[in-house]
């Protein structure tokens, strides 16, 4: 891939969560892995589902949908686990399943309205539109950060 | 990772080479202290100083320069036996090299560089080198090895203004080339100061067919027209003197060469840039003057007192590879990844109905005790001599005792016992304080030092030892000892104790640990910084350590602390709690016990305590204060661990299960994500498993603050 393809287009992994198809940038994202059980951590938010061991290192794991405020729906083994990386620290991020990679043209990224407030406020970088259907594009950077709010 | 700017690259290793150079400057120093004050050890630390300035004036690091060169300049009288060392000159050698080393320091920082301590430090130097009789010394000497005689009528070089002719000849021997010595950097080197014409005699080159590749025929004349002095022009050949033959004769200003006399020659300046001048790696060097005491193993010497060590011929130099730190925290990582494998693979062998005599059963074994050494080797990769530090608290001992006006003498043993490269930075604050308590509160004043008999020279001893996989670290001073009745007042008037209670002396030196504890009935300058030895302790249990104190009247007080040598596993209690495994670390659990109703009770719902041979400890219930699982109905017949909190107070935690003691290898958990409450670190266990190394003062803390858990009184008894 060279340079001046990024600049004009942008690989996506989009997965599914809460019935809705969601998307990152394919570009951070280290692995794809199946559920394993998590260690709980003590006190920590809901959506914390716990660490992980990923070959050594200490993986927190997310549940995404709850992080987003959606409906949170029942683990099955079909679940499956996104590494993402984000500034040096490395996230594992819980959803329901992975559909697919597409390469989406720039200019063909709508920005998120402007929304206020709700609850998965932020989250969304932008959208784009495929075979009549919206995927959602995540701020990364918005989803790993952790508020102190969120902690609390 | 590349480094985008190569220069800074340079830079930083130019800076980590300045830390080698000042430690073989303070070590060169410390011996001369000691008495030994031959040439070798003198050259080090002149040679020291000379490379910081070589190197800072490539880098353009101008106050850096200017201090080190003025340094140098008496530095070389002494060298040149034109100065004699006094005691006091040394004490301001010792201070210079302090304000040189942080004068490296703020340079490497890019940091503003305040003048007053600086100028205070050459304006000494200056009287030094000025209170010298210049002497005149016959310039014609062809060579000597130590270097000419240099205070001629120059005056102080910085002060010269005249312009001087000299006539430089200069000739390579064989040796030079051999030892990657170049003729070109001299000569530039001498073009840099000042205008000069140089003459190659190329007369002794023979035809092709007998030149011998490696021998130099060439020499050369070089007609130096310069503001420098001749020390300065000397100073040129320092790194090749003894490999080559050189002389310098002034020459009558009137005489003037202009570069009419030579038209064949090319002007230097086609030469590349001056900045290029480089200074021959510090390994070509003698062998500075360290290694001076025995490494000390698992036996701890006892120095002779104000014995001179015994001193080793000049060993070989030591082959030092510089290491990445991140390389070998990634080496270490995997090191850690190849335990929890091994361990794995065992546990999983273990479960199959294989013979223990069974070649896998026996490769296993052969596989576990490879991986220990392996383990074992790639810690001592992180290990460092604990000198550096050793040498840092030489110098709070000489800032300390100014402060207070005290005569005080540190004295180190061990200093290559060799620890973890984070215990040791870690140790650095907690020692530091420890020390200044040593010179301020532990030591007597001089008078009544002599008042009791003692000599007037107060000493700290400042030791390290390995003992038994730990490293013990000692500080000992010969001072009046502890107070204990004065102690005991303090904490009963600060309300810490009961007035009633009768201590041991042991319990009554611990009372200094106590938080919001201080002796000293004036806050002095030095020490009263409200910073107490509850805070030491805090620190060394911080890195797995335990402190401890001793005292005899009259005759000191010894504080010791032990650690571990390694930060990267930790000797660890495997627990259960509702289904969870956890670690706590082994050296606060004190005691584990069973739960009777008889030492059992309740003090209000969700409060309960253990009586343990008298003493109430508050019972906390890790399940529920992790937040694993409700409330229990009854405790009875649960285990029990008993910790020492840092405060010195106990806690009693309810686990499930006691599984296992074993070493754990630690992984740190991400702190920019989320911090877990009363949670230290990860491990993995064998199952592949992630288990959580619990904080149990944290946990408690946190606990007692979740219930409004009154703060249950103690009873002092052990």
């Amino acid at each position: 891939m060279s340079d001046s393809d990024t600049s004009t287009s942008v690989e996506l992994l989009t997965f599914k969560l809460g019935g809705q198809e969601y998307s990152l940038d394919i570009m951070c994202v280290i692995e794809i892995r199946g559920w394993t059980r998590a260690t709980p951590l003590p006190h920590a938010p809901s959506f914390m589902k716990g660490v992980i061991n990923l070959r050594g290192t200490v993986l927190p794991v997310m549940d995404l949908a709850e992080r987003l405020g959606l409906p949170v729906t029942k683990h099955t083994n079909r679940n499956v686990i996104i590494v993402v990386k984000h500034e040096n620290s490395m996230t594992g991020l819980l959803v329901d399943a992975v559909s697919d990679i597409i390469t989406i043209a720039q200019d063909d990224l709508q920005p998120s309205p402007d929304v206020t407030s709700g609850s998965g406020q932020g989250f969304i970088k932008s959208l784009t539109l495929r075979d009549d259907q919206m995927i959602r594009i995540l701020d990364l950077a918005h989803v790993v950060k952790i508020l102190e709010s969120d902690a609390a | 990772m590349t480094n985008p700017d190569p220069m800074a690259e340079i830079r930083a290793s130019f800076f980590i080479e300045c830390e080698e150079l000042l430690e073989a400057m303070q070590d060169g120093l410390q011996t001369m202290d000691d008495g030994q004050q031959d040439s070798e050890t003198i050259n080090v630390v002149f040679r020291a100083v000379h490379s910081i300035k070589g190197g800072a004036g490539a880098f353009g690091l101008e106050p850096l320069v200017r201090f080190a060169h003025r340094y140098e300049t008496v530095m070389d009288q002494v060298r040149s036996e034109t100065l004699a060392i006094t005691s006091d000159l040394l004490k301001l050698f010792f201070r210079a090299a302090d304000h040189l080393s942080d004068l490296v320091r703020l340079c490497r920082d890019d940091m503003d560089i305040p003048q007053a301590e600086g100028d205070a430090i050459l304006a000494e130097l200056d009287l030094h080198a000025g209170a010298t009789p210049a002497e005149e010394e016959d310039e014609d000497i062809d060579f000597q090895p130590l270097g000419l005689s240099l205070d001629l009528d120059f005056g102080d070089d910085d002060d010269t203004t005249g312009t001087s002719s000299y006539r430089i000849t200069f000739a390579p021997a064989t040796e030079m080339f051999e030892t990657g010595n170049d003729a070109v950097p001299i000569l530039r080197a001498l073009a840099d100061l000042g205008d000069c014409t140089t003459t190659c005699d190329a007369e002794r080159v023979p035809a092709l067919a007998s030149l011998a590749p490696e021998t130099p025929y060439l020499s050369w004349t070089v007609m130096l027209s310069t503001t420098a002095a001749i020390d300065e022009i000397t100073s040129v050949f320092e790194f090749v003197d003894g490999l080559c033959t050189f002389a310098i004769e002034p020459v009558d200003n009137e005489v003037g060469f202009s570069d009419e006399a030579f038209p064949d020659l090319p002007p230097l300046d086609l030469l590349p840039e001056p900045e290029e001048v480089e200074l021959p790696p510090l390994d070509m060097l003698p062998e500075p003057a360290e290694q001076i005491s025995a490494p000390v193993e698992d036996t701890p010497v006892v120095a002779p007192k104000n014995e001179k060590p015994a001193r080793t011929a000049p060993a070989s130099p030591n082959a030092v590879v510089r290491v990445d730190l991140d390389r070998i925290e990634r080496l270490v990582n995997l090191v850690g990844e190849l335990v929890i494998n091994q361990a794995m693979l065992a546990q999983s062998l273990e479960s199959t109905t294989l013979s223990p005599h069974s070649d896998a059963m026996r490769g296993l074994g052969e596989f576990q005790r490879l991986t220990r050494d392996i383990q074992d080797s790639v810690m001592m990769i992180r290990a460092q001599p604990v000198k550096s530090m050793f040498q840092r608290m030489s110098r709070i001992v000489r800032e300390a005792s100014a402060a207070v006006g005290k005569d005080v003498r540190l004295v180190t043993d061990g200093e290559n016992t060799e620890v973890d490269k984070t215990v040791i930075e870690r140790l650095a604050d907690p020692l530091t304080h420890m020390i200044r308590n040593a010179v301020d509160h532990g030591l007597e004043d001089t008078d009544a030092r002599i008042a009791a008999g003692k000599p007037s020279q107060g000493q700290v001893r400042l030791s390290a030892a390995h003992r038994s996989g730990r490293v013990v670290i000692e500080i000992k001073d010969d001072g009046g000892g502890i107070n204990r009745p004065r102690v005991k007042q303090i904490a009963i008037d600060k309300g810490l104790i009961p007035a009633d209670s009768t201590l041991s002396d042991s319990e009554i030196d611990n009372l200094l640990f106590l938080p919001g504890f201080s002796t000293a009935a004036t806050v002095s300058d030095l020490s009263g910084r409200g910073v107490g030895m509850d805070v030491v302790r805090t620190a060394i249990q911080a890195l797995s350590g335990r402190i401890s104190i001793s005292s005899t009247k009259g005759e000191g007080t010894t504080f010791s602390i032990s650690l571990p040598l390694t930060l990267a596993v930790l000797d660890g209690m495997v627990i259960k709690v509702a289904d969870e495994t956890l670690v706590i670390p082994l050296n606060v659990v004190t005691e584990t016990l069973t739960l009777r109703a008889d030492n059992l009770d309740e003090i209000q719902p969700g409060l309960a305590v253990v009586r343990v041979r008298g003493s109430m400890v508050p019972l906390f219930d890790l399940g529920r204060h992790l937040g694993y699982r409700k409330q229990k109905e009854t405790y009875v017949d649960d285990i029990v661990l008993l910790i020492s909190k840092e405060d010195g107070n106990q806690a009693a935690l309810i686990v499930d299960e006691i599984q296992d003691q074993r070493q754990v290898v630690i992984k740190g958990l991400d702190d920019n994500f989320y911090r877990a409450p009363g949670i230290a670190a990860a491990t993995i266990l064998g199952d592949g498993q992630i288990a959580l190394i619990l904080d149990p003062s944290d946990i408690v803390t946190q606990a007692a603050q979740d219930a409004g858990h009154p703060n249950v009184p103690q009873k002092l008894e052990a």
